[in-house]
């Protein structure tokens, strides 16, 4: 912790105002913890001097800030409108059949969690998918296949 | 001739590596405007350029600079909005990942400008390797003295900082993007005042898009004339257009402003894909207004593009086939919409959840007679009612659908 302490510091020296860190600082935490439950709230809210409910209010209303964690692997299908013209929605029934569970759920052995998300501003390889950070597009089953393969 | 702008050179290797920029005669525009210009020539050359915002309202940048006050007591912020959220819409994250020293070079031309030291770039959270690839050109930028205290010598000097967002459209809104960039939710501010005089931490702020900010090297370095010619009088230079759907060749293609969209489907974009047949398109981005198959004889301009009752707003073409109900285009809408309102304005927040779920019924057959109605007077009672245009971008297309696919939608209607 006294690392990640540390690195907050560096990053809330950047901005005029400390508490201007908090999304940066949150994205930071987040990596190392996986998610954000009310334990790193109050751990941020005290290295930027912040009130706790004041963290709480940016943590739910962003989408990449998760309070319960998810599988090793997130992948997340675009479900706007240029994917799902190339037909984003068979491929989420698919990986949905595939890995047995829902959009918004984790597989049983907390490898996988699948969720739709909006337009992540990469229509031009629709339908496409991010799996953690990492953008997928152009897909079909096979490719599907493949990326999955790779991941286990 | 070549007539492209932004991404002249985006076929060389390596062009995000300053040293290839500069072989290629980066900031030279830096150099040109910090040794023999003061920052009012910059201003009035950008001005004359008639560069309007590529972000989505059109708003002439160099007018947007020139509201700054420069006699208050306070700091003033640059911030390049690069949170590009608007579905269809993905130019800004080319932009950045092949030429990010080029939005640089921008962003110290406009900080020049308006005499701005601290510039933040509000980047959407999920284009993390982009955010990695500008911070490393921010790093070069300032190796090579081009960022930093004294740039190139002088008595002008800037940083720059990278802030991630962390997903959530609204925050594309330019007073939202202020909200979040000091760590708090992106709701969006009351205007005026406008953030030129109270913006960031209450001081003189300006808002810019990647790629208006990106044009300005060349403006600084050809003129304003010379800008001019790449596009419109009123409208200069080229437009980075982003063509998604059913088209055999998706994609960003540079051309000048003006330039007809059946050109830009059916000859740079490679026409439909699979011998599909167009039934309609959106021009600039899911909020734009829908046009049909039978409207897209029109030049792409802001003006032109008003005309017809539509925006070119950030150039997104998406196109849509004859094999696409046209219930599924309303239902992907009204499902952003409603899960993007930041929930500040009622209209805004239920309205656009209403309509998503009479949206939801038609398309699963159980549509009312009265639908159709409600849907627009719905649409009819968010437009204009509420604090930012996010009400508004999801009304407009909503009820231009509902004009134009009326028939379409009633006939999904099972009748009693």
């Amino acid at each position: 912790m006294a690392l990640l302490r540390r690195r907050i510091d560096e990053v809330a020296a950047r901005y005029p105002k400390k508490g201007a860190a908090l999304l940066p600082v949150l994205h930071l935490v987040q990596r190392e913890t996986g998610c954000l439950s009310e334990e790193e709230e109050v751990f941020v809210a005290r290295a930027l001097g912040l009130k706790p409910m004041k963290v709480r209010e940016v943590v739910t209303f962003y989408t990449m800030f998760l309070r319960r964690p998810v599988g090793k692997y997130h992948l997340q299908v675009c479900s706007n409108l240029s994917c799902s013209l190339l037909g984003s929605g068979p491929l989420l029934e698919y990986l949905q059949r595939k890995l047995g569970v829902g959009a918004g759920e984790t597989t049983a052995d907390g490898r996988f969690t699948l969720s739709t998300v909006e337009c992540l501003g990469a229509c031009e390889q629709a339908p496409c998918l991010m799996v953690n950070f990492d953008y997928y597009g152009q897909l079909d089953r096979e490719k599907i296949d493949t990326i999955l393969e790779d991941l286990e | 001739m070549d007539e492209k702008v932004l991404t002249r050179h985006f076929g060389v290797e390596g062009l995000f590596r300053i040293e290839v920029y500069r072989g290629l005669g980066g900031y030279e525009a830096v150099e040109k405007a910090l040794k023999e210009m003061s920052p009012s020539a910059v201003l009035e050359e950008v001005k004359k350029a008639s560069l309007r915002g590529r972000g989505g309202a059109g708003f002439p940048a160099g007018m947007k600079w020139s509201f700054v006050p420069q006699n208050v007591p306070k700091p003033r912020y640059l911030c390049v909005n690069a949170d590009e959220g608007e579905p269809g819409t993905f130019k800004d994250r080319y932009l950045m990942s092949h030429n990010p020293h080029l939005l640089l070079e921008g962003t110290i031309l406009a900080s020049y400008a308006v005499g701005i030291r601290s510039a933040f770039i509000y980047i959407r959270g999920e284009y993390e390797a982009v955010a990695r690839r500008l911070e490393a050109a921010i790093a070069e930028a300032y190796g090579n003295g081009f960022l930093g205290e004294k740039i190139l010598g002088t008595e002008f000097s800037l940083e720059v900082v990278v802030h991630r967002g962390a997903g959530a459209y609204i925050c594309g809104e330019e007073t939202a993007l202020l909200e979040s960039l000091e760590g708090k939710r992106g709701h969006p501010r009351l205007k005026p005042p406008f953030p030129a005089s109270v913006g960031l931490f209450q001081c003189p702020t300006v808002i810019n898009n990647v790629e208006t900010l990106s044009n300005i090297p060349s403006i600084v370095l050809n003129g304003a004339d010379w800008f001019i010619k790449k596009g419109l009088p009123k409208d200069g230079g080229t437009r980075v257009f982003g063509v998604s759907g059913m088209v055999r060749k998706p994609g960003i293609y540079e051309l000048p402003l003006g330039t007809p969209l059946r050109t830009i489907i059916f000859d740079h974009a490679g026409g439909m894909k699979d011998g599909k047949e167009l039934k309609a398109v959106i021009p600039g981005g899911m909020s734009a207004p829908i046009l049909t198959a039978d409207e897209i004889d029109l030049p792409m301009d802001f003006d032109s593009l008003a005309g017809a009752g539509s925006m070119l707003g950030s150039a997104a073409v998406i196109v849509i086939d004859k094999g696409t109900s046209i219930l599924d285009v309303l239902g992907a809408m009204t499902k952003f919409y409603s899960h993007e309102s930041c929930g500040q304005c009622t209209p805004c927040r239920i309205g656009t959840s209403w309509i998503r779920k009479i949206a939801k019924r038609l398309a699963g057959g159980e549509g009312e007679p009265d639908d159709i109605d409600a849907i627009i007077r719905l649409a009819g009672n968010i437009k204009g009612k509420t604090l930012c245009p996010l009400g508004d971008a999801a009304a407009l297309p909503i009820l231009s659908i509902c004009r134009k696919f009326r028939s379409e939608m009633e006939g999904y209607i099972p009748h009693a």
